[in-house]
Formats: structure tokens, C-alpha cells, sequence
């Protein structure tokens, strides 16, 4: 947003107060965030700065919570948990929802409106209410605190996000490229295989961290469903803010944002790579 | 594909077609037919591929919600406990203690139920219903049952003796009307309201009323963080719309990666600042602005609850706004501008009307996500930032009224849903995109 040069003194006030408002703003958005990170090698189990800290002083910082964090067997459980159940619930949701998504993407895909809004409801209704239903109907047959119960759980939930970004990824989809493999001889297999998957690739990853991340950040269902065997990250950290919050939950924290900027680099990168792939195609 | 040409042909049917003249495939078809058929066969591998996660969503999904929904009016344990004495009931005035005949009913149903497998018993069920109307019904009805055995007819007066509960009219009002397999009780109870001595609906005493003002605290705190959402969201949307795309998509991090972050740790960033020993305080009393002992109280109160929802719901707002303003050409407010429109004209006739549809998706996707929260309230709300989730979570687990539970969320999902239809018919589903 370069100035005009026309622009007037008045212009000239407003348009730097809005780039200090806006700053502001990123700032209200980071900052939490990041204030966590200096927080969690406070060598004192305060929740502020600390005298030493703020000069600088090396003794005002330490791993502690660190070393509290990594030899914790409920902590430990808890990770080892949170990646069993977001795996094997990305598995059943990314194949699923990727079928679904190849299928209502047909154009002879018949109640096409009525079937993507019963697959994508589990985004819209609130999860208080989706956990009270599981977990009444999940007691009923017995997988309740099970693991099978809170896979299950999380794969319902995680599934619309692949359908919506593999349908997204098929809506440039060039159908000549299928039906040129299969006027060359390749099955509807090897064509699915070779042609299809390739291209949908970037929409079907992107899609499966969605729902990788919903499962690996879920509590409300946990809550619900799981019992103490299956106690993920989010469950460990909300008993840990309720009972005795400790400075270990910034450390817990701390982790889980670099997670977080890994997985945000590996979308963004996906998204330029499916553009550029799809690009290649003229239409 | 067999090419026909069924143009002027006079001895007898071209190659490619039949007699009278339909088009043929090359093994003999008519070519509509097997037009038809290769276009179900297709339909079909359309819905093979959709059906197994169809099939998923409604059996662990839509289902279990289903099932939810039903236990708000299901009702089914006055009629399975005492089904004689509801016979009984049948002539009774509604006002008295009932006669001879319906308390012999009574014990005849109690007695019979002693009689049953532990698993199979109806007296508890039934005490748990009463107690949801009367609260002292379960202990009159466990006290009962292990007094009935002794009993002997006439049976009006051991009963009286053994809980003063069964000479009141009301106990008896209760089990005459929840005697039928399907109640509105707990859509009453939802409601603030309760039956009179005539069985009339009331509204309940002022201080007793707490679901409709928790639904009407909970639409207004959805309301301030989608407000405030707005009021945070457009102008950075706005400025990122003006930036070119590299900067953008650098700032654009700032929103990112609050929407990547787990949502716990967002939650516990703001317990970490706002808290009376927090960051915030302690940088306050430190720079001198507020005294160490009157520290402000941002947490644990509607004040936390706002902001760390407004804090976390941000991005959602940002998303759609952003994908809106990048589509409007920047000529149109210079065109405004040159036209005689002062900034502040152009802007609000002809900028913000096209911002619209990303106001509408931003704000709706907000509200609806904010309506049905239950995580953030319930670890910074304390008391007055509840919701009405945390009601249902509390009757889940607490107190067990799981009827009253199911009625109070299926007010709540209709209203979602219903918010839902609206967001739909507004700006489509499509333009839902993460990331």
C-alpha cells in the first residue's frame, strides 16, 4: 500500500493510524501465542516474568519444564495416545473421504446437495452435541473408553474436511486425461492409480492433515468417549489447567506451536505444488 | 461407436439401426437403451463410491444425534413401573390422595417388581424419573420399595406412614401425567416453565428461571464476539487485500498460525496473561497504573470468556473477508474517488456493499462456531462466561438429567442448523476453505 503522492496531510495521518491499528491487531493475534514460548523456560513456576528473566540473567531461565514434561508418564501416554488415535483416524477418514469426494464429484452423482450436507454436518454441528450423542450411543454397544470408540469418533469428524479438499481439487480435474488412459488400455484401477491419484495427491494430503489436526487437537469428544487408557495431548492439558496448572503447560505448548508451524509450512507448500501441478493443464 | 446414417435409405433398415430406423450400437441395442444403461451403470459407481462413508457419517454420526434427540421426549419409566397403578389412576380427581383402590395397585406393581432380575427392575428408573419433577421422590421411592414387602391391605395408611410424600396430591399429578410413553417435561423445563396445580404450563418464580437466560447470555456473548470479531477482522483483512501478493501471504502468518495452533494452547496463553498474577497485572502494577491490591479480575469471568473467544475465533473472520476484498478491483473505489466521492462515500457506497458476502460467511461461521462453544468457557468463564454447552455437559455428567440434556441440545442444534440454512442460502457452502 504505497502513498500517493496527492495524498494530504489528513490522508497522510489516517493512512499511518490504520497501519498502526492493523499492527495492533497482528499483534493481538501473535502475541499470546508467542509469549508462551519465553514463558516456559522460567526457572520459577510463575506464570510472568521474573526479575532474573527480564535482565537477561541465565539463572532466570531453565529446562525444568522441560524435563518435567519429557519424564512424565501420563504426558508420555498422552502423546504416544494422541498419535495412535489421529493416525489410524486420518487413515479411515482420508479413504473414505476421498471415495466420497471421487463419487460426488460425477457429474451422475444423483442427490448430490442432500449427501454432501449429511457428510460435511459433522463440521457444522456443535461437538458438545456430536460427543453427547457418541458417547450415549457408543455405551450402548460397548466401545465407549475403548480406543476403537474414540478412532471411530474422530474419523466421523475429521472426514468433511477431506471431502471438501478433495472435491476442491477435482473441480479443476481434466476427465480427457482418464479417458485417454483408458482408450490406451489402463483399467479403471491403473488409471485411478497412475492418472487420478497423482493429481488429487496434494488435495488428498492436505486434506488428510486437516483431519490429522482435528483428531491430534480434539478435547470435546475425548471428554466424552474416552476413558483414562486413551487420554490424548488436549486431555492431559485440560485436566492440567482445571487441577494444578503448572508451567509444564507451557512447555506442552511450546511444542505443540512448532507442530503446528510444521504443518502449516507442509499446506502451504502442498497448495503452491497442486497449483502449479493443476496450472499445467490449459483449459 | 457404430456411426449410422438413417437418412434416405429405401431398401429396408441402414446398417447400425433396426427397422424402423432407431439407432443401434454394434451388438445389436438400440442405442438409447444402452444409453440409459451405461448412464445407471455409472450412476450406480457414483453412489458405490459415496456410500461407504455415507453409510459411516449415519451409523457413528447421525445416529447416535438421533438417538440423543429421542431421549428429550422418550419416557418410558412411569409406564413401565407402575402400569396398574396408572390403570388405577385413570378415574382419579387430580385433587385428594388417591383411594384404597390405587394404592393396592401400587403395591401390587412394587411387589411384582421385587420380583424381578436386578438388571430388569423398574423401581430405580422410575425414582430417577420422579426425582428429575420432585426432588425428594427418589428418596420416598427407595424407602418404600424396602418397606413394601411388610405391608398388608388395606395398604393406604403403610404407605403414608412409610413417606409423607405419597399423601400429596403433586407426587400423584406427577406420575398421572408422565404416565404415557412420550413427555414434553423436558422441553418444559428447557423453557423456564413448569406445570401448575391445574396442569397448566407457568413460567417459574424469576429467581428459578436459568435455561432461557443462559440461552439469551449465550446469544449475547455470540453476538459481542462476532461483533468484535468484525471489528478486528475487516481492517486486516482490508489491509492485506492491499498488499501485494508476496507480503500477503507473509502476514498472513499472523493469522495462520493462531488458526494452527491447538486450541488448548490458545486457551491456556490467555489464562497465562489475563490471570490475577498474570502477565497483564503484573506488567499493569509494575508500570504503576493499578495497585498491587486491586488487581483487575479478566479471567474466570464474561470478560475471559470474550476475549479469548474473540482471540480464537478471529481467523474465521479474517479467512472469508480476505478471499472476498482480494476479488474487488481496487479500480472501482478510484473510479468513486475521481468521480467526486469523498474517501469515506466511496468506501461506504461502493467498497463495503461488495464486502458483503464475506461479512455474511465471516460473521455467520463465527456466531454459529461461538453459539455451540464449550471448551473455552468452561476453563476461563467461571461463573458468569458459562454457556449453554457447559449446562449441557454439566447435566451429562452431574447431574445425569440426561432428558433435560438432550432438550436443551436439540434446542441448540435446531438453532445451529437453522443459522446454518441461512449461511447457505447467503453465501453457499463452497466458499468454506481452510488454510
Amino acid at each position: 500500500m504505497a502513498m500517493p503522492a496527492y495524498y494530504t496531510t489528513k490522508d497522510k495521518i489516517w493512512h499511518y493510524t490504520f497501519r498502526v491499528i492493523c499492527y495492533a491487531i497482528f499483534f493481538f493475534l501473535l502475541a499470546p501465542i508467542l509469549i508462551m514460548i519465553p514463558l516456559s523456560f522460567n526457572a520459577q513456576p510463575f506464570f510472568t516474568f521474573t526479575r532474573e528473566m527480564l535482565t537477561l540473567n541465565p539463572d532466570g531461565y531453565s529446562l525444568r519444564w522441560y524435563r518435567d514434561f519429557l519424564g512424565s508418564d501420563s504426558w508420555m501416554r498422552s502423546i504416544r495416545n494422541s498419535f495412535i488415535i489421529g493416525i489410524a483416524a486420518t487413515v479411515v477418514s482420508t479413504v473414505l473421504g476421498t471415495l466420497a469426494a471421487l463419487g460426488l464429484s460425477r457429474a451422475e452423482m444423483p442427490a448430490k446437495g442432500l449427501i454432501m450436507g449429511i457428510l460435511i454436518s459433522p463440521m457444522i454441528v456443535p461437538l458438545i452435541i456430536s460427543a453427547a450423542g457418541m458417547f450415549f450411543f457408543f455405551s450402548s454397544i460397548n466401545i465407549a473408553q475403548t480406543y476403537l470408540g474414540v478412532v471411530l469418533a474422530h474419523a466421523a469428524l475429521g472426514t468433511p474436511f477431506v471431502v471438501i479438499t478433495v472435491t476442491a481439487t477435482l473441480v479443476g480435474f481434466d476427465n480427457s486425461l482418464t479417458r485417454a488412459a483408458a482408450n490406451l488400455g489402463a483399467s479403471p484401477t491403473r488409471s485411478f492409480f497412475k492418472i487420478t491419484m497423482p493429481l488429487i495427491l496434494p488435495g488428498v494430503i492436505s486434506g488428510a492433515l486437516f483431519a490429522f489436526i482435528t483428531s491430534f487437537d480434539e478435547i470435546v469428544v475425548v471428554l466424552f468417549v474416552a476413558g483414562v487408557e486413551q487420554r490424548t495431548i488436549p486431555r492431559e492439558m485440560w485436566s492440567g489447567i482445571r487441577e494444578d496448572i503448572s508451567p509444564t503447560i507451557l512447555a506442552v505448548a511450546t511444542i505443540l506451536v512448532l507442530i503446528s508451524v510444521a504443518l502449516l509450512t507442509v499446506v502451504e507448500l502442498l497448495r503452491r505444488r497442486g497449483e502449479r501441478l493443476r496450472g499445467l493443464t490449459p483449459q | 461407436m457404430a456411426m449410422a446414417d438413417a437418412r434416405a435409405e429405401d431398401l429396408g433398415p441402414a446398417p447400425g439401426t433396426d427397422s424402423r430406423g432407431r439407432l443401434l450400437t454394434s451388438d445389436g441395442t438400440p442405442l438409447r437403451r444402452a444409453l440409459e444403461r451405461s448412464m445407471r451403470r455409472r450412476k450406480l459407481t457414483a453412489l458405490a463410491l459415496v456410500a461407504p462413508l455415507l453409510a459411516f457419517i449415519l451409523i457413528f454420526f447421525a445416529f447416535p444425534i438421533a438417538q440423543m434427540m429421542w431421549r428429550s421426549v422418550d419416557n418410558p419409566q412411569i409406564v413401565n413401573a407402575l402400569p396398574r397403578t396408572l390403570d388405577a389412576l385413570q378415574d382419579w380427581d387430580g385433587t385428594t390422595i388417591p383411594d384404597e383402590p390405587v394404592f393396592a395397585a401400587l403395591h401390587a406393581d412394587m411387589m411384582e417388581d421385587l420380583d424381578r432380575a436386578r438388571r430388569q427392575q423398574t423401581i430405580g428408573p422410575l425414582a430417577v424419573r420422579l426425582n428429575y419433577e420432585i426432588s425428594a421422590a427418589r428418596g420416598a421411592i427407595s424407602r418404600t420399595s424396602r418397606a413394601v414387602p411388610n405391608f398388608e391391605a388395606p395398604f393406604k395408611d403403610d404407605f403414608l406412614d412409610a413417606h409423607r410424600l405419597w399423601g400429596q396430591p403433586e407426587l400423584w399429578r406427577v406420575i398421572k401425567r408422565e404416565g404415557r410413553p412420550l413427555t414434553a417435561s423436558y422441553y418444559v423445563a428447557a423453557l423456564d416453565r413448569e406445570y401448575d396445580a391445574e396442569g397448566n404450563i407457568v413460567r417459574r418464580d424469576e429467581n428459578r428461571r436459568l435455561y432461557v437466560p443462559l440461552f439469551g447470555r449465550t446469544l449475547a456473548l455470540s453476538v459481542a464476539i462476532t461483533v468484535l470479531t468484525f471489528a478486528l477482522g475487516f481492517p486486516i483483512a482490508y489491509y492485506l487485500s492491499t498488499l501485494p501478493m508476496r507480503y500477503a501471504n507473509l502476514l498472513m502468518i499472523a493469522v495462520l498460525l493462531p488458526f494452527w495452533t491447538s486450541l488448548l494452547v490458545r486457551t491456556s496463553a490467555w489464562i497465562v496473561l489475563l490471570q490475577q498474577q498474570g502477565v497483564i497485572n503484573t506488567t499493569l502494577v509494575t508500570l504503576g497504573f493499578i495497585d498491587d491490591g486491586n488487581r483487575l479480575s479478566l479471567i474466570y469471568n464474561q470478560t475471559g470468556t470474550i476475549i479469548a473467544m474473540t482471540h480464537i475465533l478471529l481467523p474465521f473472520m479474517v479467512l472469508p473477508l480476505y478471499s472476498v476484498m482480494r476479488t474487488i478491483p481496487p479500480t472501482y473505489m478510484r473510479a468513486a474517488k475521481s468521480l467526486g466521492a469523498t474517501p469515506w462515500t466511496a468506501f461506504r457506497r461502493v467498497y463495503f456493499p461488495q464486502t458483503l458476502p464475506g461479512i455474511g460467511a465471516g460473521g455467520v461461521l463465527v456466531f454459529i462456531i461461538s453459539i455451540g462453544y464449550y471448551i473455552t468457557p468452561a476453563l476461563v468463564g467461571g461463573q458468569s462466561g458459562r454457556m449453554i454447552s457447559n449446562e449441557i455437559a454439566r447435566h451429562i455428567q452431574q447431574s445425569l438429567n440426561w432428558g433435560l440434556a438432550a432438550a436443551l441440545g436439540t434446542m441448540l442444534l435446531i438453532g445451529v442448523l437453522i443459522l446454518y440454512w441461512l449461511f447457505n442460502r447467503l453465501v453457499g457452502s463452497d466458499s468454506l476453505k481452510f488454510g
